[in-house]
């Protein structure tokens, strides 16, 4: 049998994709949320899923992200494999104890009697003037907690053999969608025009099953002078801003935030000596602390300059001054030029 | 229809002065913070309980419309009545035997929170909380239940486990936190987790269990299964948003699970107005869903027995979820680290107009003629002398902090399915640590 021809999918239909190959597979695998039946969800990444596979596997929910979480953990305990949609990673907090407290913990506290295997997908992320309450990064937060893996794809082939990989985990995952590139990457020249993703690599998807090993990141641009520890949205960012200023940086798109792929991290960083961590997320206490962290620890004596973190700033997220909050090329060309300098 | 509220509540709107005032004459807001009837050093009198005869409330249709049974919300069923006959169309009919085991159950309960509650005391184990006067809501419901329908208890239903004939050995065993534990001491006494005897890993934080009960009973019903859920709660957590977000999916899903409210009056220290009490009943909560309610006397084991028979028979035909109040009353503290005397009445439990479910129940079988009051007091000391005996076996494998605990290691296991490298770096550090306390040979120890 010959392999199957990859075709061109933007990130919300790689993300159906994978849904529906996962329905099709196993039984246990039940999809719900907030518009996801039969509309097919506000972003349409459960687009034609209800109509095909049924409504008990496909169904919409009340406005209730606790309830949703934790109708999940009981499908899970039942011995199912339920995906729920939270639409907007700004919602999660009404879930929040019921993710922290018992989805994360409910392995542990019963020794294995019962497990959760449960994938919460969620849109993150701004840059679509979504103002404070549809533009959060909330990442951090739950790689704080113990019990969660915490998955964010970069490119549609890597959200659809990531996402697949995460349904078949048998440990809770939180599955960050960057939606501000579902329909192509941004450079985050956010005046000129939008680039779709048929032009991108990462666009040519399989349309059969297949997976990505959760815990390995990608060196999505090799390099020697610096190393970039990033993921999401920011991938594509700091990829345009390095080709624009011609840096010969390594970009690491991390992919599963936890757990981390430290082996990755530690052979980049001791092989270029500089190390640039950079989120759209807060800056204070944010995921980008814990790889300084984690960077200073284990390549302490091959650094030449100090970690530099590039990230938003810590204020809610504004709407008219959107611009100016986020982490675009000119806040990466001034640490650029910092972290080379040293 | 008769949606009439008890007199304890009308009276409340009396008091909260609920006339009119003209614009012009506007008597300043006050804040209303409840406060219960009876304090430290006040006598309690229950003189304002209604206990309605047995049958005032009738045993509706299993399949009757939540609407059309409002009243049961507000009523109380009981079977059991002072001349301690079983009576009235609520009466399940059981036979001696079954009745026998009922009380047995009960009183096996009660002599493990005893010795268990002692073994706290002596400083075997950090902690306990009994369920002194509240045991026919978790023995008399599990019987009404087939053994592989799930429950999703909250902390004070150990008889769940006792019904189910979980080994009294292993439930000792959590609480000393030993090498024997089958949570490897991972939890606080008491929050046990048995999934082979329909027993969901307690959480320990209040009420989460409501909507995983439903998760649970929505899967068995897109599943085809016959097995439904119960879920239990007390009338304080009653106000984390987990229990309306749970009865809203119940309704929208008509999802098999059955909710209940162990109404027993106190949450620690804050009685049941800080849940709403003095405003309306808990098993009223159903009604704005649109499900069924039922309020049922919790110290009459039948009564009990009969509303969780009614509830799964309904669910179990596509009828959807009930919400059952236990009236119940705590008779002694929320665990061993309260006092009650601090701030509640003294014999508060001694007044209570339901009385004590287990004596009702042996009443009741006295009076039928299938017990008597020696064989009562000769089952006392023979499951007295039982559960010591078990706890002597429980210690040979160990009690808390004295060394015999699941390897160190065992702390790093099932955060994951698969110990990530951070937890294994973790691990051996912890490893080294212990080197350092105990010296070189510490593994021999």
């Amino acid at each position: 049998m010959s392999a199957p021809v990859p075709k061109t999918m933007n990130m919300i239909e790689a993300i159906n994709s994978a849904l529906d190959i996962m329905l099709a597979k196993d039984p246990d695998v039940v999809i719900m949320g907030e518009d996801v039946g039969y509309f097919g969800g506000v972003f349409r990444a459960t687009a034609g899923l209800q109509a095909k596979h049924g409504k008990t596997r496909v169904f919409d929910t009340p406005i209730s992200e606790c309830g949703i979480i934790g109708v999940g953990v009981g499908m899970a305990a039942y011995g199912l494999r339920p995906v729920p949609e939270i639409q907007f990673a700004d919602y999660i907090y009404p879930g929040l104890d019921q993710l922290v407290s018992e989805a994360a913990r409910l392995r542990y506290r019963s020794a294995n009697d019962f497990i959760c295997p449960m994938t919460v997908r969620s849109p993150f992320g701004g840059g679509i003037f979504g103002g404070q309450t549809h533009s959060q990064s909330p990442e951090s937060l739950f790689t704080h907690v113990c019990g969660i893996k915490t998955v964010i794809p970069a490119t549609p082939y890597d959200a659809k053999g990531l996402l697949i990989a995460a349904i078949e985990d048998n440990d809770p995952v939180v599955f960050f969608e960057p939606k501000r590139i579902y329909n192509g990457p941004f450079s985050g020249y956010y005046d000129r025009p939008v680039e779709p993703w048929s032009k991108h690599e990462g666009s040519a998807v399989p349309k059969d099953y297949y997976r990505i090993e959760l815990g390995k990141a990608a060196v999505v641009r090799e390099g020697a002078a610096v190393t970039v520890l990033t993921y999401g949205t920011m991938v594509h960012v700091v990829k345009a801003v390095v080709s624009e200023h011609g840096i010969d940086a390594e970009i690491i798109d991390l992919r599963t935030l936890l757990p981390l792929d430290i082996e990755a991290i530690e052979a980049s960083v001791k092989k270029t000596g500089r190390c640039m961590v950079v989120h759209e997320a807060t800056r204070t206490s944010g995921f980008g602390a814990e790889l300084a962290a984690q960077v200073q620890e284990r390549c302490f004596y091959h650094l030449e300059a100090p970690v530099e973190r590039v990230t938003g700033f810590d204020t809610p997220y504004p709407h008219s001054l959107e611009w100016a909050y986020f982490p675009g090329p000119v806040r990466l060309a001034r640490a650029f030029d910092k972290i080379m300098k040293d | 229809m008769d949606n009439k509220l008890p007199e304890s509540f009308s009276q409340l709107w009396a008091e909260m002065d609920m006339e009119q005032s003209t614009k012009d004459n506007l008597s300043p807001l006050h804040l209303h913070i409840p406060e219960p009837k009876f304090r430290p050093g006040d006598v309690a009198d229950f003189g304002d309980i209604i206990v309605p005869a047995v049958d005032a409330y009738p045993r509706p249709d299993e399949h009757a419309m939540p609407a059309d049974i409002h009243r049961l919300a507000y009523g109380l069923v009981r079977v059991l009545g002072d001349d301690h006959q079983a009576m009235g169309s609520w009466n399940p009919g059981l036979d001696n035997a079954t009745l026998q085991v009922m009380l047995r159950k009960m009183l096996l309960l009660r002599a493990f929170d005893d010795r268990m509650f002692r073994a706290q005391r002596q400083g075997k184990t950090s902690f306990y909380m009994k369920s002194f006067g509240e045991e026919a809501t978790s023995v008399a419901t599990t019987m009404a239940l087939d053994f592989d329908d799930m429950c999703f208890p909250s902390y004070r239903q150990q008889g769940i486990l006792i019904t189910r004939d979980y080994p009294l050995v292993d439930m000792m065993n959590q609480i000393y936190s030993n090498r024997g534990d089958r949570l490897k001491g991972r939890q606080l006494p008491i929050m046990y987790s048995a999934k082979d005897y329909g027993f969901f890993s307690i959480s320990g934080n209040l009420t989460t269990q409501y909507p995983q009960a439903v998760g649970w009973a929505m899967a068995s019903a897109s599943r085809g299964d016959t097995r439904i859920s119960a879920v239990w709660c007390g009338d304080g957590s009653t106000a984390e948003g987990d229990f309306h977000n749970a009865l809203t999916f119940a309704a929208v899903y008509n999802a098999p699970v059955i909710f209940q409210v162990v109404n027993n009056q106190w949450a620690i220290s804050s009685f049941s107005g800080f849940a709403g009490s003095e405003r309306t009943t808990f098993a009223a909560r159903a009604i704005g869903y649109g499900i069924a309610g039922l309020r049922v006397d919790g110290n009459d084991a039948l009564a009990v027995y009969a509303a969780m028979q009614w509830a799964a028979n309904r669910a179990r035909n596509n009828g959807g979820p009930t919400l059952i109040e236990y009236f119940t009353y705590r008779g002694e503290g929320h665990s061993t680290s309260d006092d009650p005397s601090a701030y509640r009445a003294a014999e508060e439990y001694a007044l209570w107009p339901l009385g004590d479910p287990v004596t009702r129940l042996k009443d009741h079988l006295v009076t039928i003629g299938a017990w008597s009051d020696a064989q009562h007091d000769a089952l006392i000391i023979e499951l007295s002398e039982y559960v010591k005996t078990i706890q002597k076996e429980a210690e040979q494998n160990g009690i808390l902090g004295h060394g015999l605990h699941h390897p160190f290691e065992t702390m790093f296991e099932d955060v994951f399915e698969e110990m990530p490298w951070h937890l294994k770096e973790q691990c051996a550090q912890m490893l080294e640590e212990q080197q350092d306390k105990f010296g070189p040979d510490w593994e021999a120890r």
